[in-house]
């Protein structure tokens, strides 16, 4: 009795391990579709720009070259530190003999070459929803780079947060790539929610997550504990959220707030990047900045 | 009789634990004064700038010409050890500033050079002012993304 009750009780957490087992296993874009697509290096690096690679890949430090993707800077959290790899096209410590394919399932389905889970530190929770055209064109874009030889640093996270697999199961919790805002659009607030939701993942910070550390749909954009430090990253909607279309598109091209206060911390890159694009593009931003409140 | 020694240690770990409030140091006071200072005459330009009210070569000039000034208090006063924002509240000065003071002080300097070429060009034309007002701007963000924190 007591034996065919452990035999049971075995069977059932083989049946729920095989299930997680399965729910965990990466689920990549098919290879294939992926390989022949043609990729254009110009168009790729507005996608770069937009979609803020560098901020996060350039060396540690002020005054870096934003376009030597070194890695090294260091992402706290309620998770344990993420440290940022290597991601130039050195052949043996960035990504310089990934294939296209490789790549693209990187960005949109963080999965590594090697066929593991990235940790949602990388921002492919946005990028999944990006068209795979801009992605080729990025892949382009970013092989065009210069190569560094420094090698990646590995997280350093606790348990059980250090088992990758279980990033597996996240992404089938949280993973998701439809839109959040949705309803009737304008072409511009379109294309600012492209920008906004699939490249430049600005509610990555702006929005507040749960303790397993997804964003919270429900309060998009309003603002959220700074996981680096101290303060907070401001909410860019809701009630108390009042800047206008010109001044949130003046922003994002000059960093002056609509009181000429002047952009710092983290956000500083971005006004860097997104400065560099052109205004229509800043425009769409604010339009759906706006259209999102 | 006992609880007197339970309160005196109560408040000693809350003197412990707790930072001190800013409001108590005036130097941090005085120094985001400083800053709304800078701000607002920077936005008088800057304004002008973006297009948001015509410009006026006399209201562009003065205000580069108090810009100019302001970068000119000896900041030697403004910034005491132990009032950055591990130290104390109700401030976003980095340690940072002080444990890289050369870097600060660096770009402190940038500040006031590029305040001294916008009083140069302030009065010149919109065009001219303009440029000087993105590369101040460039200062102000240099320092803000090394030294300052997200706000509360």
């Amino acid at each position: 009795m007591r034996r065919g009750l452990a035999i049971s009780l075995g069977i059932v957490l083989l049946v729920i391990g095989a299930g997680l087992w399965w729910l965990s296993a990466p689920d990549p874009l098919d290879t294939d579709s992926l390989a022949w697509m043609e990729g254009d290096a110009e168009a790729g690096r507005d996608i770069f720009l937009a979609a803020g690679c560098g901020s996060c890949h350039m060396a540690p430090g002020s005054d870096v070259d934003p376009l030597l993707l070194t890695g090294g800077r260091e992402f706290p959290s309620d998770f344990g530190t993420f440290i940022a790899p290597n991601i130039s096209p050195d052949p043996d410590h960035g990504i310089g003999d990934w294939s296209q394919a490789e790549f693209i399932n990187a960005t949109m389905r963080g999965i590594s070459p090697d066929g593991r889970h990235y940790y949602p530190a990388f921002p492919y929770t946005s990028y999944v929803r990006a068209e795979v055209q801009d992605m080729a064109d990025l892949y382009a874009y970013m092989m065009s780079l210069p190569a560094d030889a420094t090698p990646s640093r590995a997280h350093d996270l606790g348990f059980p947060f250090n088992i990758r697999r279980g990033v597996g199961l996240w992404k089938a919790l949280f993973l998701r790539d439809d839109w959040v805002i949705t309803g009737d659009l304008t072409e511009d607030e379109e294309r600012g929610r492209y920008l906004a939701e699939a490249l430049s993942h600005c509610a990555e910070c702006h929005t507040p997550r749960s303790a397993l550390g997804a964003l919270d749909h429900d309060q998009w954009l309003l603002g959220a504990p700074n996981p680096s430090g101290r303060g907070r990253i401001p909410a860019i909607a809701g009630e108390g959220f009042d800047w206008t279309a010109f001044d949130i598109s003046a922003y994002l091209d000059t960093g002056f707030t609509p009181d000429f206060d002047v952009v710092g911390g983290t956000m500083a890159a971005v006004v860097n990047n997104l400065h560099k694009l052109s205004s229509s593009e800043r425009d769409a931003i604010a339009a759906y900045i706006l259209r999102a409140r | 009789m006992t609880f007197r020694p339970i309160l005196a240690a109560c408040a000693l770990s809350i003197g412990l634990t707790l930072p001190a409030i800013a409001d108590d140091d005036p130097a941090i006071a005085a120094r985001q004064g400083q800053f709304k200072l800078l701000a607002l005459n920077f936005g008088v330009m800057g304004g002008m700038a973006q297009g948001r009210m015509e410009y006026d070569a006399e209201a562009a000039q003065t205000a580069a010409d108090n810009l100019y000034h302001l970068t000119r208090v000896d900041q030697m006063v403004l910034w005491p050890e132990g009032t950055d924002s591990d130290s104390v509240d109700g401030t976003r000065a980095n340690i940072s500033i002080w444990e890289d003071l050369d870097d600060f002080v660096e770009k402190f300097g940038a500040l006031q050079m590029a305040a001294e070429s916008l009083q140069d060009v302030a009065g010149d034309g919109l065009d001219e002012m303009r440029a000087g007002v993105g590369a101040l701007g460039q200062t102000c963000q240099a320092c803000h993304e090394a030294h300052r924190d997200e706000a509360s």
